[in-house]
């Protein structure tokens, strides 16, 4: 091959991977990213039921009911307009508490909410003070500052 | 007394990158000869940057709580080593770090380097004093680490307790020496740029530094992801979390930068490609740091209410690459034609590679900053996570992992062997692991199954370069490839052994019950009270059995008091054949206890894969700082390559 054309076809080359990579990347975000949803998101029906998504909110007080298995609780998620049943199998968090800032990753399942996992934030100090920073809790609780 | 001098050395640092800038400009402009002195400048200037950091560690050791600092992430019961280590686990320590090593490192580029020529040096220290000037800034203007507080307060906020852990003493300065190493090789590249001596001999000046700073990347996110397994108690290795891929970034530009650099120096091909690799891979670290450190992860909201840092950072981010691609885009045109090859060639080979990563690069990146992006334009908020980069990622790694047994088998220029037929004893071991699969799980997802067989057909590939030949006579840089392309399949056989066979339980029971999990059988002993230095602790006691042998596992809730937080502690224990998982958590009101218990078959394979790829880049880098020892002559240096 000629110098000019070998340069000419890794350019194309190059160019094409590329828009590989970006095509790729639509199609899998187009169907695989969790969107983040607040209680009162899911009570506007914005959420399709199975579609992996995370809920946020404030642990209601008094709303956490452990089941007889002793792993299993259901408690009730809020955002002062609209509140969210949801059920998980496992360990919580650490400072998973009622009346604290928790995003559960999971998905609907005929109004109530099926968490895989749930995450709070590690740090006491940092909790939002009103339900209105919710927003910034997201993902917190899995940043870590490394 | 001592943070001013740390101050003080940080703004004559300051001056003199701006010198070294002023002489970089001059002599580019008038030719004059200022060589000798830029790198002298550049040396002074590393030692100055070390002094400041030497004095941060020094407040932080002694807990000297006047300043702000210290007070905001440090306290005095701590222990002397997360004294020390906190120094670089908040936001304006490791800035200082990060400048630390980036003035450090053009230190010793100023020092070491023999084989650039004076002009490309002087231009590529110029560069180095750029980058270095703006983080300077940074520090100086949006993060001083050396603040006073008036009057000095009692006692400091404590340290995050998931960051008092051996790993976090080894972990971050691994990743930035990586990171920061890979600056070299940007300013080299802006060098050559600027005054067009693209050739083999920057290639080969440039490799070390490449290969140097990718052994501490790989280090460093191998530690990091064994880190996240033990300490988040969540049994898992990788959670493509933003702040993980802010490290994979650039490992996956410099691994390709490592591949298509050899092409470089050995046939004097793929000038440009080899060019922008080397741009991409610092401006992926500085993607990286800026993720990490304006704060933009935990919300775009946060970022713009802080805005000073973050638009800080974006800018330098902007001006530097902006600036590279800017200089790339003018001058690539202007690069000599490569050497050519044929089709079937190492060259094609490592184009391939090349091109994977590249692709696979892409995905991360976009996977990565997508959510910001439609956060930053619409407000809604989403992530993106496993889901997405295990389906798009995952099978063109798998198909890398395949070429990468084929790739080294070709020879330069073109290959005439039938090379493929080697393949077929590796080809038969993949298939043969399938179909054991196939008898043994029946119920293994189709990318673990394939990575399975992948794996062991690239274990047998991958050692072929050296089967072919005396094993003793073949050069350290064949070893050290050979080492890292066999740990990739160690680590792939560990990935798609925890993704199959992996057992879990999760259940309540009382002390002197019994749960299993896999082959062992595990027994509440009790769960008693105890304590360190700066934490109280409730700590179960596991007996484990299987067959013969018994284990004993103490996991723990650790409940600290500054500031107020609880971890949980896993108990692992390591076997040849899988590790024994053990977490604890609450107490049930009945009197049992909740316990999640893994049983994970060969998951340990994943950081000696990650080990052993680091290691083979070790080797590969001993024999050519080796091999240039030994004083060769030009043209055999060219036909031996």
């Amino acid at each position: 091959m000629k110098p000019k054309n070998q340069r000419l076809v890794l350019v194309v080359a190059a160019v094409v991977a590329v828009l590989v990579a970006a095509l790729l990347a639509m199609w899998g975000l187009r169907d695989r990213a969790s969107y983040f949803y607040t209680p009162a998101d899911l009570a506007a029906g914005k959420a399709v039921n199975g579609q992996a998504m995370r809920l946020g909110g404030m642990v209601e007080r008094g709303s956490i009911q452990r089941q007889p298995d002793g792993v299993t609780i259901r408690f009730v998620v809020t955002d002062g307009q609209a509140r969210t049943p949801v059920v998980y199998r496992g360990i919580v968090p650490d400072l998973f508490r009622e009346g604290s800032g928790a995003v559960a990753e999971g998905r609907l399942e005929n109004g109530s909410f099926i968490a895989d996992t749930i995450l709070a934030k590690h740090d006491e100090r940092y909790m939002p003070p009103e339900l209105g920073n919710l927003a910034a809790e997201h993902k917190a609780g899995k940043t870590l500052e490394r | 007394m001592i943070a001013e001098t740390g101050l003080i050395a940080l703004w004559l640092a300051a001056g003199l990158a701006a010198l070294q800038v002023v002489l970089m400009t001059l002599a580019l402009r008038t030719r004059v000869e200022v060589g000798r002195t830029i790198r002298s400048i550049a040396v002074v200037q590393g030692a100055l940057t070390l002094i400041a950091f030497a004095m941060l560690v020094l407040v932080f050791a002694r807990s000297d709580m006047s300043v702000a600092l210290v007070f905001e992430n440090s306290h005095s019961a701590k222990p002397f080593i997360y004294k020390v280590a906190g120094t670089w686990g908040n936001h304006e320590g490791s800035m200082l770090l990060w400048v630390t090593v980036l003035s450090v490192a053009g230190a010793f580029f100023a020092l070491l380097s023999r084989r650039t020529s004076e002009r490309t040096l002087v231009a590529a220290l110029g560069a180095q004093a750029t980058l270095a000037l703006g983080f300077y800034a940074f520090l100086l203007i949006a993060s001083n680490p050396f603040a006073r507080l008036f009057p000095a307060p009692p006692d400091g906020r404590g340290l995050n307790p998931l960051l008092q852990d051996p790993g976090l003493a080894f972990h971050p300065p691994t990743l930035y020496l990586g990171y920061v190493g890979l600056s070299v090789a940007f300013s080299l590249a802006v060098g050559a740029l600027l005054t067009g001596e693209v050739d083999s001999k920057l290639a080969r000046a440039m490799r070390p530094w490449v290969l140097g700073a990718w052994i501490l990347l790989t280090l460093g996110i191998t530690a990091g992801s064994y880190w996240a397994y033990y300490e988040l108690g969540w049994g898992g290795y990788w959670f493509w979390d933003p702040v993980e891929n802010a490290s994979l970034m650039p490992w996956l530009a410099a691994t390709a930068l490592l591949h298509s650099i050899n092409v470089l120096a050995a046939r004097g091909a793929l000038k440009a490609w080899t060019m922008m690799l080397a741009v991409i891979a610092f401006s992926m670290s500085m993607v990286g740091t800026f993720l990490v450190r304006s704060g933009i992860l935990t919300s775009v909201h946060a970022f713009a209410i802080d805005p000073e840092r973050g638009t800080f950072l974006l800018a330098l981010l902007a001006i530097y690459v902006g600036a590279a691609f800017t200089l790339f885009a003018v001058r690539a045109a202007t690069l000599k034609e490569g050497a050519p090859f044929e089709l079937v060639s190492r060259e094609t080979g490592l184009v391939i590679n090349n091109l994977l990563l590249s692709v696979i690069l892409g995905i991360v990146f976009l996977g990565t900053l997508y959510p910001l992006f439609v956060e930053a334009v619409s407000g809604e908020k989403l992530s993106v996570g496993a889901p997405y980069f295990n389906a798009v990622a995952g099978p063109l790694a798998l198909v890398l992992a395949v070429l990468v047994g084929v790739g080294p088998l070709l020879s330069w220029r073109r290959e005439r062997r039938p090379v493929f037929k080697q393949l077929t004893v590796p080809t038969l071991l993949g298939v043969t692991a399938l179909v054991i699969t196939f008898i043994l799980a029946p119920g293994m997802t189709i990318l673990t199954r394939l990575g399975l067989m992948v794996a062991t057909y690239l274990a047998g590939a991958s050692i072929l370069p050296l089967v072919r030949r005396n094993p003793l006579r073949a050069p350290l840089a064949t070893w050290g490839m050979v080492i890292a392309h066999f740990g990739i399949a160690v680590a792939l056989a560990g990935m798609a052994m925890n993704g199959a066979f992996t057992s879990e339980r999760l259940a309540v029971i009382k002390p002197g019950e019994t749960l299993s999990v896999g082959p062992w059988t595990v027994l509440l002993k009790d769960v008693t009270p105890t304590a360190g230095k700066n934490w109280t602790a409730l700590e179960g006691e596991l007996r484990a059995t299987r067959g013969d042998s018994i284990t004993v596992l103490k996991p723990q809730t650790r409940y600290f008091s500054d500031p107020p937080t609880e971890t949980s502690e896993a108990a692992i224990e390591t076997f040849w054949n899988g590790q024994l998982y053990t977490v604890i958590g609450k107490p049930d009101p009945s009197g049992g206890w909740q316990l999640r218990l893994w049983w994970k078959p060969f998951v340990t394979l994943i950081w000696a894969g990650g080990a052993l790829i680091a290691l083979g880049g070790a080797i590969a880098l001993l024999g050519r700082l080796w091999r240039r020892r030994r004083v060769q002559p030009e043209w055999r240096k060219e036909r031996y390559a």
